[in-house]
């Protein structure tokens, strides 16, 4: 059973004249443990696609499962607590609390499901230090440079047992060096088993996906196919 | 790739061996850039008649047979360094061509070829990033030239996006202020994909891919 499941999933705006097609038919499945990235131009439905994945918007027709539960049939309540359970969210602008501090910012979805506060800290604080931010997390937000805030919002979204990460344009404004460090921390993630999805339009965040899947107009018309190990590019040359 | 100057910054750090430079070559590259023993000799010689580099006066021809840099290798070395490349004219880039040619042969949704080509690259981008991720990270040399392969390959797929938008652009006309006629080109256009039907698009007024 994939963490996601997209069947046929289409969103439209608007009625008549005006009515846009966001997403047309999009099927997309994600396995535990691995990263898709999604690419395509401004306008193309990418973040439409994530809303929709972490049922923060519904789709106008389709289907989509997330940890096998049919986001349809579930109640405001149900999908509010799916979210805080098992779906983490980074997004280009961080997203943290100013008046929170680092750990209080990665422990707050805890609390808010009901996990007792010193058994949330404790997970808080491990989610930063594995990170690498244990000296950081009585910091606030306007304390901490963009890629240490870009940590602790994916600290925030990997806390717990979440097991579907969503990233809108992760990198944001970083370098490419801070933008690499987000990219690997989502890859490790990946590694213990979060299925996550990446979308994107700069093809070097998205090389660091299992599968990149190209959008175009709301609809998916390519993706990559699986990629070969490294030794196809260093291979001997004549001279060896 | 000056193997030339390469040799030359090796010798820089002491007197070295034929095969020893070769093995440093490939090391310090990264080992992306396999460079042929033959090679290694035949541009040693060369180096040596123009009085860069001097070798053993006892060493006989053969991997024995010891070299060192002279002043003048030095100075040439240090020129070198601080010569940008000549990257004022365009390359004849091939990708560059298939897709200016596409535009004008009929029948071909250059979308698609463009599409085409930056999923090969994309597919290319994830392979080093594998190394770059597995083994780059405790080999700066190897991370430097990886690192520099994604960012061509990368401003490859820029300018295939770029050329993306431009096409569609061109294909639904003039842009319009009134945002009733934007969704009604962007129906039009969404019609004209579904039907294989294409517009002209604008003639180029310069020829590029000229070297000087």
């Amino acid at each position: 059973m994939s963490t996601l499941e997209m069947r046929r999933v289409s969103r439209t705006y608007g009625r008549g004249a005006a009515e846009v097609h966001a997403l047309c038919d999009i099927d997309l499945s994600v396995d535990a443990g691995t990263m898709v990235a999604v690419m395509g131009p401004s306008g193309s439905g990418k973040s439409t696609l994530l809303t929709i994945a972490g049922s923060l918007e519904d789709p106008s027709t389709g289907e989509v499962r997330v940890c096998g539960q049919e986001l349809s049939t579930l109640s405001r309540n149900a999908k509010a607590r799916l979210r805080r359970r098992s779906i983490g969210y980074v997004f280009q602008d961080f997203n943290l609390l100013p008046g929170l501090t680092a750990a209080e910012n990665v422990t707050l979805p805890l609390e808010l499901d009901g996990v007792p506060a010193r058994k949330a800290r404790a997970a808080g604080l491990e989610a930063l230090d594995e990170l690498g931010l244990t000296d950081r997390a009585a910091s606030f937000p306007d304390q901490l440079s963009g890629g240490e805030r870009q940590r602790v919002a994916i600290a925030r979204a990997v806390v717990g047992d979440r097991q579907l990460l969503l990233a809108d344009e992760p990198s944001g404004a970083l370098d490419s060096v801070n933008g690499e460090g987000v990219m690997r921390l989502i890859h490790a993630a990946c590694k213990r088993g979060v299925a996550a999805v990446v979308v994107t339009h700069d093809a070097q965040l998205a090389s660091w996906a299992d599968r990149v899947v190209f959008l175009r107009d709301g609809r998916v018309t390519d993706q990559t196919v699986p990629v070969p190990g490294p030794e196809s590019l260093l291979t001997p040359g004549p001279g060896q | 790739m000056s193997v030339r100057h390469a040799l030359l910054a090796l010798l820089s750090e002491g007197p070295k061996y034929g095969l020893q430079l070769r093995e440093e070559f490939e090391a310090r590259t990264g080992e992306v850039w396999p460079l042929n023993v033959g090679q290694v000799y035949t541009t040693l010689q060369r180096l040596e008649r123009d009085g860069l580099v001097e070798s053993d006066d006892d060493g006989q021809d053969g991997p024995q047979k010891g070299f060192r840099i002279t002043t003048a290798g030095a100075t040439e070395l240090a020129g070198w360094l601080r010569t940008p490349p000549d990257m004022s004219s365009p390359p004849r880039d091939e990708l560059v061509m298939k897709v200016l040619v596409a535009l004008r042969v009929p029948g071909t949704d250059v979308r698609d070829v463009i599409q085409v080509h930056r999923r090969y690259l994309v597919q290319l981008m994830q392979q080093w990033t594998r190394i770059k991720e597995t083994e780059a990270e405790s080999d700066i040399s190897l991370a430097l030239v990886v690192d520099a392969e994604l960012f061509r390959l990368d401003a490859v797929v820029r300018w295939l996006d770029a050329a993306d938008g431009r096409i569609k652009r061109a294909a639904a006309g003039p842009p319009q202020a009134d945002q009733a006629h934007t969704d009604q080109a962007h129906t039009d256009q969404a019609q004209a994909d579904k039907t294989g039907t294409t517009q002209a698009v604008p003639r180029l007024r310069r020829r590029v891919g000229a070297r000087k």
